[in-house]
Parts: C-alpha cells; structure tokens; sequence
C-alpha cells in the first residue's frame, strides 16, 4: 500500500548543524500523525523538508507515492501548509488573502470568492472578512493560515506548531478543527511541543531530538514508558535519598530518578493508586518526607525518560541504542 | 463542508507535471492585484515616482540651464528626456528593493509551497510597476511643459517617448529583480542597485551634450544603453522622429530581458 508521507534517511545540514540527521517516517492515509519534540530538535526542518520548502540533503521522501525532490510541483498540488509564522500577506484582509491563494492555485473568480466566504464561515472569520491581517489577534491568524491551507482540499495538512502561544480555549477549537479534517479524509502532520497536545490529537508519536528519531510509538505505548503520571516527593532535610530510591525500587519495580541537590525524587506511576504503596513504603522505611505532588508527566520527563537528558540541555550524551537508527553522528561532508 | 470527503488518490490522479502557460497567466495577474492593493494602501511607495521628476526637472533646469543651454528654456529639449530616462531607471531600481522587503515576509513561504509557476511571484509585481512608470513619465513630462517645455514632437511624439521609457525601465528591472533574489537584505539591494544606476544615468548624454566630454568618457557614454534610450526619446518627443536609437534601445532591453529574467526565476528557485 502507498503511504501518506514516506521518507527515509532524511538529512538538513546547516554548517556545522545536522538539523535534521536520519529520520524515516511512514504515516498511514487518514492519520494525525505527532512530531513531538523541544525547541530546535529539527522539527520545522524536517516538515519544510517534506513541503518543498527546504531542498533535501541526504535521503529521500515520496507524499502519496510522488517523489518530493524530482517533482515537487505535483506534491505542491497534494499538501497544505500552514507553517509556525503566520503566512498571510499583511497587506490584504481575510477574504483577499483566500481570494488571492484561491486564484493561484486555479480556482476561477467566482469559486475563489464563494470558498473565501466558505472557509471564513467555518473558521468563524467572517466577521472580520474586511479587516486588515495586522488588526488581528493571534488566534484569528492562526484559524485564517490554516483555513488558507485547506482552499483546495489537499489531502495532506503539514501543520508547525498550530497551538504555540494560543490561550487555552482558542487551542481546544484548533484541536476540533484539526479532528475535522481528519474526519473529512485527510492525513496530518503535525508538530508540537506539547505532550498533552500529541495525546489529545496523534495517532502515533514520533519523539525527535537533535535531529534524530528518539522513539516512536502511539500517545499510550509513549507514555507508558514513563507512566501516566509522576510521583514528585522532595525529602525531609537529612533523609537518606537513596534509600528512598530503594524503597521505590522494591514497591514498584520502576526506576525513581534522583535529584540529590535537591533531595528530590520523581517516579513514573502507572496508576494513581500506587501513591500510597509508595508512601506507606516510606514512612515503614523512615524516610522523612517535605513534600508530595502528583502531575501528568512533561514533556521534559518524557525526554528525560527516553533520552537520559533534559530536553533543553545541549550537550548530547549517548542515546538510548535500542531507540535510534545506529549512525555515528560525523562530520559534514558535502 | 465536513460531508465533502478526499479522495487522495484522484487527487493525485489529478495533479500536473508543471505549469501550463495559462496557469503561469493567471497567477502573474493574480500576483500584479496583489501588488496593486499594497501600493494603494502604502502610498508613501509613490514618492519616489512623484517627487523626484518634480524636484530633479526644476533642479537641474535652473542649475545646468545657464551652464550648458546658454538659458533655461533652450536647455529643457536636452534635459527633459534625460530626466526620463533618469526617473525611470529609479522606479525600476525600487522594485528589486521591494521584492527583497517581500521576499522576508512569511507570506512568501505560502507561495513557495503553493503550485505556482516559479516566475509569477517575480512578474506580477513588475506588471503592477508598469503604472508607477507611466506616473512617473507622466509627472516628468507635466512639469517640464509647466516650466516652459514645448516637446517640438506633439503629443503622439511625447506619448512614444513615454512609451519607450516604461518598456526600458520595465526591461531593467529585470536587473534588480535579479539582484533582490541574490542579496541578503533590502538595504544591500538598494547600497548595490545605486552603484549600478548612478554610472549609469550620469555617465550617459542625459544632461551634457556628449562632444563635451573627453573621449575615452564620451565612447562610454556612446555605449550606455541609457543613451540611447535618452537619444532616442529626444528624437520622439522634440521632433516626432523614430530613429534607429529607438531600435537599440529595443534591443538593449531584448537583451536584458533574456538574459536576467531566466537568471532571476533560477536564483529565486535556488531559495527552495
Ligand atoms: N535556516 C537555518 N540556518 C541555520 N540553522 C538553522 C536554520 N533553520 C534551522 N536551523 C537550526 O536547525 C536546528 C533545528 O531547527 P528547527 O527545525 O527550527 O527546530 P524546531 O522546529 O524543532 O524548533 C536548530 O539548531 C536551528 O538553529
Ligand atoms: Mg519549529
């Protein structure tokens, strides 16, 4: 079967930066597929990559079996993108700016004004059809880029970070949106930096960093590696950290990282009802405790648990090898 | 809308190899609106088509009009083709600035991922800069004849000189187009595109009759296409003559078109 998006051994070089450095990606027809990853992991590279927008250094990738590098005008006819900048023209109002991409991309003047119209109605736009992009909020450019995507009904959506910086409530209507498409039959690729994000809407996760593919999996099977929640316990002063780690070791069989500078102690937890198998171990134990939290993991702890290093630490030690596709990261050679 | 459902694979089925000639049309057309819309809503991009003819007609008429004509009147036959030229030549540099100021603007990301023909986005605005020209040619004319300039060419001789000034201008600026592609930002476009065009304008007989000049000075300003275009302009508007300096000019321009308006879709490409 012919996949949505196919890409092997993908690789962006930026002087001494490999941005992006061996990635393969196959998503299904339909799908919302994740790229999860912290700031400068290579995420806009990668998709820009995959929109003709960046040429491709090393490898290759095909959307709808057409290949990216030797005909990109075609996969131009099959995508839309809607990219972390806001790109709509200032200059222009709502309804010129979908006027304007309607035209160019072959829709006659009477249809570009009635899908203008449409696509306002639906993006709840059309009250400001005639006011300037600069009168804007962030959210109403946000809805107006994305909807300038959809004029021709491609059936792929590349969307960079469509919720960064967007209050709570405007996020959740992006989300619907972007389940509304899905359900009228296009595939999404989205990036995000937010775990929550990938959960609410992926159906399977790519993890990347620094260039390279970390994991992959669905939102359960990710987040299971690192538990659905996380057990933040900071001791008493004077209490004996690593026997604290112990006690965890034994009551849940899982792996407690240890924050000794702080006397802190985060444990992924499966279910919220080993709270008190911990806790109860603890006070047997002796171990004096300052305070107890309980969050949804973080991205940070999802990075943490899969790379062994903090998402927005630069230095890179060895990666997990099991995760990752075994390639040496050399020098540039060009 | 959400009942509409798609078809990937008929999409697909659907899409083109490239644009066709049509296409390419339409979307340079759709380009020029585009360009239209933002000079009416930045007027402030006229002043350069309205002032400068204003101010460089009245300028250099009483400067140089003593120093060269004996007086003003009998100067502005010379000089006003040369402001022409001059002013349109200015006109054709702005374009190369302002396609590098849009170039940096996210906007242009939209385009570079929609099918469009590579050379649209270049030729629209260029379309839409046609009507700055014919301003510019316009206002030049207006204030020579309001301080005394009566074109001895009559109105066909003055049309045909406005004529053949917007075609050069458009042709050139093909050149800055070329050069807003390559550079890295609008005020390097500008810093270079002065240094072509002051050589250019003044080093050409569009302000001194040329047996004035030393002779190695003079033999380049007999080949600077700007003389030719001011020659030739001179012909048309003082004397209603269409001379072979109208041919050189033409081909001037052929030659600039064919050479820098490949080059530019090819640069702007490479931006990909
Ligand atoms: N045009 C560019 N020139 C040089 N370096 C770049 C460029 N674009 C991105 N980078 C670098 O590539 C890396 C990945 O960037 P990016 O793909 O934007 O990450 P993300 O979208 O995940 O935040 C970063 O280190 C960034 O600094
Ligand atoms: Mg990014």
């Amino acid at each position: 079967m012919t996949l949505a998006v196919h890409a092997r051994g993908l690789v962006k070089v930026f002087g001494d930066v490999r941005a992006v450095n061996g990635v393969d990606l196959d998503i299904g027809e339909g799908e919302i597929f994740g790229v999860l990853g912290p700031n400068g992991a290579g995420k806009t590279t990668m998709l820009k990559m995959l929109a003709t927008l960046l040429a491709i250094d090393e490898g290759e990738a095909a959307v709808f079996g057409v290949d990216v590098r030797r005909e990109p005008h075609r996969v131009r006819q099959l995508i839309g993108v809607t990219g972390q900048y806001a790109s709509v023209d200032e200059n222009l109002t709502a309804a010129e700016n979908l006027w304007l991409f309607g035209r160019l991309q072959g829709l006659g003047r009477r249809q570009a004004r009635a899908t203008a119209a449409e696509l306002l109605e639906q993006f709840g736009l059309t009250d400001a059809a005639n006011k300037r992009i600069s009168q804007f909020s962030g959210g109403m450019r946000r809805r107006l880029d994305l909807a300038a995507s959809l004029i021709t009904r491609p059936p792929l959506i590349f969307l960079d970070e469509p919720t960064t910086g967007l209050d709570p409530r405007t996020r959740g209507q992006m989300w619907d949106t972007i389940r509304g498409l899905v359900a009228s039959g296009c595939t999404v690729l989205l990036t995000t930096q937010y775990l929550d994000e990938a959960d609410q809407l992926a159906d399977r996760i790519v993890v990347i960093d620094h260039g390279r593919k970390v994991a992959q999996g669905t939102p359960d099977e990710l987040k299971n590696s690192v538990g659905d929640l996380t057990l933040h316990l900071r001791l008493a002063a004077g209490a004996d950290l690593s026997l604290a780690g112990d006690v965890v070791r034994r009551q849940l069989g899982g792996e407690p990282v240890l924050t000794p500078e702080s006397g802190q102690l985060n444990v992924p937890l499966a279910s919220a009802d080993h709270v008190a198998d911990v806790l109860i171990g603890l006070r047997q134990a002796g171990v004096a405790l300052a305070s107890v939290s309980v969050d949804k993991p973080t991205l940070d702890e999802v990075f943490l648990a899969l790379t062994g290093h903090d998402a927005g630490e630069t230095e890179r030690p060895d990666p997990r090898p099991q995760a990752i596709p075994a390639q040496a990261p050399e020098k540039v050679t060009r | 809308m959400s009942t509409i459902t798609i078809d990937a694979w008929a999409a697909v089925a659907r899409t083109q190899a490239r644009p066709s000639a049509a296409d390419t049309f339409r979307q340079t057309l759709a380009m020029a609106w585009r360009a239209t819309k933002k000079m009416r809503r930045n007027p402030e991009q006229f002043f350069d088509v309205t002032l400068q003819p204003i101010l460089f007609t009245v300028m250099f008429a009483y400067i140089f009009g003593g120093a060269i004509s004996g007086d003003v009147k009998s100067y502005l036959p010379l000089m006003i083709p040369g402001i022409l030229a001059q002013t349109v030549l200015t006109c054709s540099m702005a374009t190369g600035t302002q396609l590098r100021e849009d170039m940096d603007k996210g906007v242009f990301d939209r385009f570079r991922s929609l099918p469009m023909a590579r050379i649209s986005p270049l030729a629209g605005p260029m379309v839409a800069d046609l009507l700055r020209y014919t301003i510019a040619a316009t206002i030049t004319f207006l204030m020579g004849i309001a301080i005394g300039y009566r074109p001895g060419g009559g109105v066909l001789g003055v049309l045909g000189a406005i004529l053949l000034a917007v075609v050069t201008g458009w042709s050139l600026a093909w050149v800055f187009t070329c050069l807003g592609t390559v550079a890295r930002s609008a005020q390097s476009v500008q810093g270079i595109s002065m240094l072509i065009m002051f050589p250019l304008t003044f080093l050409s007989n569009a302000f001194v009759p040329v047996d004035t000049l030393p002779g190695w000075l003079a033999a380049f300003v007999r080949v600077n296409p700007v003389s030719h275009l001011v020659s030739a302009d001179r012909d048309l508007a003082n004397h209603a003559e269409l001379t072979a300096q109208v041919g050189w000019t033409l081909v001037a321009c052929a030659a600039v078109i064919a050479i820098f308006a490949p080059l530019s879709v090819r640069l702007y490409k490479r931006h990909l």
